[in-house]
């Protein structure tokens, strides 16, 4: 079915002057899925979401997004996808709970509806018991937490995620994966996965991009591409060794 | 419109809260009482003299307390308060990560510099508005005037063109802010230039008037040349809103004046009116006088919004 795909990228370029960040990438990425955006930093992985988001737009090619073209249309875009930025951040002066009716402010839900929202999302994401702390004095971990509720509270149909568990300790980067394997699960949130912790991302993604210097060297699921590298079908290679076979490569 | 209302709506609670404007309110305010509230006593003591001026009540603000009176003082530090409410404005959210926070939510991108300069317009009325209403009740109770219309007209204007002179160095200063990442040299630019365009403009006038149209001081100097020398001074202070503004706040306050230039410059018609007709300006004309101003205030004023609007518009934000 046409309509099965959420995320689509036709040729997508960006090139800042004469730097070419991301060198013209073709993929697809189907509604429900969870998709692992795998790259060495630099490779041009959050160029990639920004013009996906149409807050960058792209040299050339173009990109649909919930079957719309963000650099048109980038305020449905935007009501559709919720982005959490690698190093998201918030005001220290407001506790969780402010934080999110200013977020929801911004996307137009009313009052009350906000408020039974935040309440849920706080239960969702194990902040309810800090609900009325500063954020000025949250960890980490919990802020990447109130960062993952602030992106749900319009309802969106897909997450883009930048490095999420970048600087959390085991615990709470686990934590972290199972809300959002929970959400695709039980929500149906399409997400884009970017992350560095390949153990984690094939845990939970279903298929793979691995791109590298601003082009896409692969993509599908983990067994595909174990099977075009070591010419195996078993799942007995880590995402590890295939992603450092590519990286060899290039 | 929702994005606008919400940017609206937080920027103005935390100009509210923050300490750096409370600070400085309470400066302001206090100066601005104490300058009026002397100029009161001082009409107190003098109230047969007060019989014969046709607009007493405008005195409170245009009668110097101890060194300045209120609207001069006002065209002094005016100004900060519109700095400090802008000059972290949009690096500070940089610094902070909440811009790209800001921007990927479903509102137009310029909801978020709207919304911040008319929450800092907002703030500069109502804190404008509070100290002139608080003033004029001082007057009420120590020299028990009651203000006529025209007296009420004259104080509108005059606060129209206030929130106009300080929005303007709010403009200048969220421009700086967009334009410099640290937050520091967005600070000292502003301070830089507000020092600069209201204090040290008049001694760069003088040098280039003595310049264009030297006056010796021993030699009879010729008239031609005094009226070139002063006329290029002025043109030349002219460029600093300060002097902009206190030409049209003096005039609008103080209905005797009937122009903005200084005696040397007036005709003999004018000099002969002024020294002869000792009635004062209608409302209408004290206006007329000082449109230019008001309009030279208010384009600089949307100029500087404009290049902030634009900059911030084009700009690439991946944090």
């Amino acid at each position: 079915m046409v309509t099965d795909t959420i995320i689509e990228a036709i040729d997508l370029g960006k090139t800042y002057r004469k730097q070419t960040a991301v060198n013209g990438l073709n993929f697809q990425v189907k509604k429900g899925e969870v998709f692992g955006f795998l790259g060495p930093n630099g490779a041009g992985k959050t160029t990639t979401l920004l013009m996906l988001l149409g807050l960058s737009r792209p040299s050339r090619g173009m990109a649909k997004v919930c079957g719309m073209d963000p650099s048109r249309h980038a305020r449905e875009v935007k009501t559709r996808v919720g982005y959490l930025p690698e190093n998201v951040g918030f005001y220290g002066d407001l506790d969780a709970i402010q934080s999110l009716e200013y977020v929801a402010d911004l996307n137009g839900i009313s009052h009350d509806e906000a408020l039974d929202k935040i309440r849920e999302l706080l239960d969702l994401t194990g902040l309810d018991r800090d609900a009325n702390k500063k954020v000025g004095n949250f960890s980490r971990g919990m802020k990447q937490r109130l960062g993952i509720a602030e992106v749900l509270i319009k309802d969106p149909e897909v997450l883009f995620l930048d490095e999420p568990t970048i600087g959390l300790d085991p615990d709470g980067a686990m934590r972290l994966m199972e809300i959002i394997q929970s959400l695709n699960k039980d929500k149906n949130i399409t997400v884009l996965l970017s992350s560095h912790n390949l153990h984690q991302v094939q845990k939970i993604s279903n298929r793979v991009g691995i791109m590298i210097k601003g082009s896409m060297v692969a993509e599908g699921s983990i067994e595909t591409l174990a099977h075009e590298k070591f010419g195996v079908d078993e799942k007995e290679y880590s995402l590890e060794e295939i992603y450092m076979k590519y990286f060899q490569e290039v | 419109m929702q994005g606008l209302y919400a940017v609206f709506k937080k920027e103005l609670c935390d100009h509210f809260s923050s300490y750096r404007f409370v600070i400085l309110f309470a400066l302001i305010a206090m100066v601005s009482l104490i300058t009026s509230y002397m100029a009161g006593v001082h009409m107190q003591g003098n109230l047969e003299a007060l019989a014969k001026t046709k607009f007493p009540f405008l005195m409170l603000f245009s009668a110097p307390g101890a060194m300045f009176s209120m609207v001069q003082f006002v065209a002094f530090f005016g100004p900060l308060i519109g700095l400090v409410l802008g000059f972290d404005s949009i690096n500070r959210e940089r610094a902070h990560g909440t811009l790209i926070k800001l921007i990927t939510q479903p509102i137009y991108r310029d909801s978020v510099i709207n919304g911040k300069f008319i929450a800092g317009v907002a703030t500069i009325s109502i804190m404008l508005l509070a100290i002139l209403l608080v003033i004029s009740g001082f007057g009420l109770a120590i020299i028990g005037l009651v203000p006529g219309i025209e007296e009420i007209w004259r104080l509108f204007i005059y606060l129209i063109i206030s929130i106009c002179y300080i929005s303007l160095w709010l403009a200048v200063s969220i421009l700086f802010s967009i334009s410099f990442r640290s937050i520091a040299t967005s600070a000292l630019a502003s301070v830089a230039l507000w020092i600069f365009l209201s204090f040290f403009i008049s001694l760069g006038a003088d040098l280039v008037a003595n310049a264009v149209a030297p006056i010796d001081e021993k030699e009879n100097t010729q008239a031609e040349i005094v009226i070139k020398n002063v006329r290029t001074k002025e043109m030349i202070s002219l460029v600093s809103p300060m002097v902009l503004y206190s030409e049209a706040t003096a005039t609008i306050i103080d209905p005797m004046r009937k122009t903005t230039s200084s005696v040397v410059m007036m005709g003999p018609m004018e000099e002969l009116l002024s020294a002869r007709f000792q009635s004062p300006l209608s409302l209408g004309q004290s206006v007329m006088v000082v449109f230019p101003h008001m309009m030279a205030l208010l384009a600089i004023t949307l100029i500087c919004f404009a290049v902030s609007y634009i900059m911030f518009m084009v700009q690439e934000i991946r944090t």
